[in-house]
């Protein structure tokens, strides 16, 4: 609960620090302040929590975990941002501000334990995230990406919130534990109301996570918002979307997936192939992160499919991999893409005698995105490989094995790139402080791959 | 002492040899890969060869999954870590005349590569397996494409996806014999003893098949072969059709057969008969090839067929015949890549028709050939010998027919062999080969080694029958076993 409360003041703090134009001070306040409420998260473990404020919130385990992992992505991505932001606009506090504002939402939205909760999350950070995305008022591809994922975001949340009343109707309960038990009383029924929401909110979570058919705002949002917005969006906002999703549904749906689970399955099967062969055909290494991080979400989508014990640190794992292998992914891109000007895959040739260090931090991202053992990519997948034969899902681990031959594709691309071939530039010198991010997710990500047993065992 | 030491040290090595400037590199890789030697002498020195596994690490990995760091050594793998670290130092000699570009990393990741399939050879946890399989597959990818030939791009990115697409369908196999696990481990004993339905075994043995067919390359999976021979450089070839290869015909015994055997009783003969279809298909091939190295990447797509079909006939005879055929091999096949290096450095070519006559310049680097060409024709007295006579006969055990195929590739061998030997050092010298100089320093030392390993290996090969027999005996009676128990459960 802390950790909500500093999030919630610090962005506040920080908007006064821009009005009395303390520049200088917003990184180092916003990290400290980051910190700290990473700190009341960690002390939250293993409380044996119950759920407060007349069962709204339950800081549980899996709440702390996501917490963490969403605090630590975001930590990352704001000690790239060091004279990012201040070279594409002239309102520095609002960046930082509004993306914490979207932080604070995703710990609702991983904290929840009523729906209403969940609703006001997951708009506490889509808001903060069509602001973010449109940032760069006077840049058309923004402005774009701005109006896309409002009005898809606005059509999704619609979605959303027409299944949870319609559960509501049936239930008359928005709180998850009566939810479960309604569901456990009735458990060969078939209620309109019931079923249709539940569909309905497949749809909403779908849309938010980004799983294929309602994938289509992805790439041109991605695309067109600043690129550290576009890294935080597909780590953090993916991650938490998936904690919620999968929150919900252990929590509420579990007893009937008999019902549901045909739906996942074919959103998952689309998505990994619509994700993987996009992506294949994409000139621009930025729009090709776009559709990866659609085909992730499909290999995310078999801890859902595949609900069990172990979903929840399935997920965290594979969050957790993805998250930082992106990380460097795009970091790398905004160092490549100011030198040469273009996002294209051309513009990484020969990167491995320009700058070696950038080009192995981003071949181990590739290796750990392409799921390679040795790196945290490996792990995930091995995870949610396990959880899905061990129900019996072979013909749907077959086809994403398939899926991960292909993405091997797409992801050696930059590696062939970065090696294989010459390009024209200069040495590129790295900032002390991506450096430091790209060499601790590097290494976050080997450790992962070698020892998962520390993080996996968390939930 | 335990295998740890045997998989961590070419790690540390590598990692070492990484920060190495180009010069004293293959110095420090080449001290690194004999003290691994020794390491593996002083293993087989204190090694009862019966059928126990020995030298066992067991440490906790991640154990709600029930993975554990679990190796050993028994008699079975014993041959194959033998043959890698006798190998590795070998190869790596082999490129003292060569100058690398980031020689470090060329060696760091060949010394990498050693600790992968090290890790192979001796693992006994699946998952230990997997990773292991993997982590040999990735250096040897960035050794063809960062140092290959003009076409490497291309070639090796579909060397790369066709064995990790193999090996992705042998981790689902594992992870279902997982699930189906009586006390759910990856342990090696916990899979062999996994409860799954004659059915289920079926494709269980496909998964697997599939990973190790790609790997050694059994026909029709043998695509992507010649061109990476090819266009990979020499250590590359080496590393992969000494040792690498040999991945994949280990996989086969110790992973596909007892894990699977019902699955495996299903699809023995079309297994059998792709393999012996290779040994012809490749030998015909070879017959017509004008590249030297070509030549020999077909040479032993064959001969990997006739060793590939000993072990699926699944008898002493047969998978003894393999494993001695293993190191001989590799041996063999290390020794004809190195002679193709020296003439490629030498005259900018590897065309048949173009040489010829090397003989009279060049009598030490001639002889050498010879004894080489002779050991994997199989002259009796020769390593190949014994190998190919004891294949031969496992495979006559189990089908005179199929057995008759197969031993044409004696007849196919010679034939394309002495005529590869005929064109490139025989008859009257051209104004290129007159200027080839004779073999020097550790190129001597190389082939000195090989010819005098082929010899020794020819006249007397009891003591590696010796190492492997106890635990191949128990591995084909356990098996076995498991026909007899389900035959008797039909009949109930």
């Amino acid at each position: 609960m802390t950790t909500l409360i500093i999030l919630s003041v610090l962005p506040l703090v920080l908007l006064y620090f821009g009005l009395y134009k303390a520049n200088k001070a917003l990184l180092p306040v916003t990290v400290i302040g980051l910190l700290v409420a990473l700190g009341f998260a960690v002390a939250e473990w293993n409380n044996g929590a119950q759920p407060i404020f007349t069962g709204m919130m339950l800081f549980d385990n899996f709440s702390v975990a996501f917490s963490g992992i969403t605090i630590i992505s975001t930590l990352l991505i704001l000690l790239l941002s060091k004279g990012y932001f201040e070279k594409i606009s002239s309102n520095v506090a609002e960046y930082y501000a509004i993306i914490l504002f979207a932080l604070a939402g995703i710990i609702v939205m991983v904290s929840f334990y009523n729906m209403v909760m969940l609703f006001i999350g997951i708009e506490i950070m889509s808001v903060s995230l069509y602001i973010l995305a449109g940032i760069r008022k006077n840049d058309f591809a923004s402005n774009e990406a701005a109006l896309k994922y409002f009005l898809m975001g606005a059509f999704s949340t619609g979605f959303l919130l027409f299944g949870i009343t319609l559960i509501y109707g049936a239930t008359g309960a928005f709180n998850l534990e009566a939810i479960r038990n309604w569901v456990i009383a009735h458990p060969r029924e078939i209620d309109p109301l019931f079923h249709t929401g539940l569909l309905l909110i497949i749809i909403g979570m779908c849309f938010k996570v980004g799983a294929a058919p309602f994938h289509f705002w992805t790439p041109d949002v991605y695309e067109g918002s600043p690129t550290l917005i576009t890294t935080f969006m597909s780590t953090v906002v993916k991650t938490a979307g998936f904690a919620a999703f999968l929150r919900l549904f252990s929590a509420c749906f579990a007893q009937i997936s008999d019902f549901w689970a045909p739906v996942l399955v074919v959103i998952t099967v689309i998505t990994l192939f619509i994700g993987n062969i996009t992506a294949l055909y994409q000139q621009s290494f930025k729009r090709m992160l776009a559709f990866s991080s659609i085909s992730h979400a499909g290999y995310l989508l078999f801890a859902i499919v595949a609900l069990g014990a172990a979903s929840a640190s399935s997920v965290l794992v594979y969050a957790l991999a993805y998250s930082i292998a992106s990380i460097i992914a795009f970091g790398a891109l905004i160092l490549v893409q100011q030198q040469s000007g273009t996002d294209s895959f051309d513009s990484f040739n020969g990167l491995g005698t320009r700058n070696p260090f950038l080009a192995l931090t981003l071949t181990i991202a590739m290796l750990s995105l392409a799921g390679i053992p040795l790196t945290a990519g490996f792990i995930g997948k091995f995870f949610m490989f396990t959880g899905a034969v061990s129900h019996y899902k072979i013909w749907l681990v077959i086809i994403a094995v398939v899926n991960a031959i292909i993405s091997i594709f797409y992801y050696f691309r930059v590696i062939i790139a970065m090696y294989f071939r010459t390009g024209e530039g200069n040495t590129l010198t790295v900032p002390a402080y991506y450096t430091f991010v790209l060499g601790i997710s590097a290494l976050i990500t080997i450790v992962i791959g070698i020892y998962p047993d520390f993080i996996s065992n968390l939930i | 002492m335990t295998v740890s030491i045997l998989i961590f040290l070419p790690v540390v090595a590598a990692i070492i040899t990484a920060f190495i400037k180009n010069g004293a590199a293959k110095h420090v890789a080449l001290f690194f890969a004999v003290a691994e030697l020794a390491v593996a002498v002083f293993f087989l020195s204190r090694f009862v060869p019966d059928a126990s596994t020995q030298f066992t690490v067991i440490k906790p990995w991640i154990p709600k999954l029930g993975i554990y760091f679990t190796a050993g050594i028994d008699g079975i793998s014993m041959v194959l870590v033998l043959l890698t670290t006798l190998l590795v130092p070998l190869i790596i000699l082999t490129t003292y005349q060569h100058q690398y570009k980031n020689a470090g990393a060329f060696y760091a990741l060949i010394l990498f590569m050693q600790a992968g399939m090290l890790t192979v050879f001796t693992a006994l946890n699946g998952f230990l397996f997997y990773v292991g399989w993997e982590a040999a597959l990735i250096p040897i990818y960035f050794i063809c494409a960062l140092w290959g030939g003009e076409n490497r791009i291309r070639i090796t990115i579909k060397f790369f996806i066709y064995t990790f697409a193999g090996s992705l369908f042998m981790l689902i196999g594992i992870i279902y014999l997982y699930l189906s696990s009586p006390s759910k481990t990856y342990e090696l004993n916990d899979l062999y003893n996994a409860a799954v339905t004659a059915k289920a075994q079926s494709w269980v043995f496909w998964a697997f098949f599939l990973a190790f067919a790609i790997k050694m390359p059994v026909f029709p999976f043998h695509t992507w072969q010649p061109d990476t021979y090819t266009e990979a450089p020499s250590a590359g070839t080496m590393m992969l059709s000494g040792i690498m290869l040999k991945m994949g015909v280990y996989g086969v015994i110790r992973w596909l057969i007892p894990n699977a055997p019902l699955g495996f009783l299903q699809w023995q003969t079309l297994a059998v008969i792709l393999s012996v279809i290779g040994i012809v298909y490749a030998a015909l091939i070879a017959f017509n090839q004008k590249d030297g190295k070509r030549l020999v990447a077909y040479s032993s797509i064959s001969h990997v067929g006739l060793i590939a079909a000993g072990i699926f006939s699944w008898n002493l005879e047969g998978v003894q015949g393999a494993m001695i055929q293993m190191l001989n091999h590799g041996i063999n096949v290390v020794g004809l890549f190195f002679v193709w290096d020296i003439i490629s450095r030498r005259l900018n070519t590897r065309e048949l028709a173009n040489l010829g006559g090397i003989a009279k310049v060049a009598p030490q680097f001639a002889t050498a050939f010879l004894i080489i060409t002779l050991g994997t024709v199989a002259l009796p007295l020769s390593n190949g010998f014994i190998g190919e006579f004891l294949l031969l006969k496992g495979v006559f055990n189990y089908n005179n027919w199929i057995a008759t195929v197969a031993g044409l590739t004696i007849i196919f061998g010679a034939v394309y062999m002495l005529r590869m030997y005929k064109k490139a050092m025989q008859g009257g010298t051209n104004e290129l080969t007159v200027l080839f100089t004779d073999i020097t320093g550790t190129e001597k030392l190389v082939l000195g080694i090989i010819c005098v390993l082929v010899i020794v290996l020819g006249v007397y090969p009891q003591p590696v029958l010796h190492i492997s027999e106890a635990a191949v005996k128990n591995l084909i009676d356990t098996v076995n076993a498991k026909f007899v128990d389900a035959a008797v459960n039909n009949i109930r």
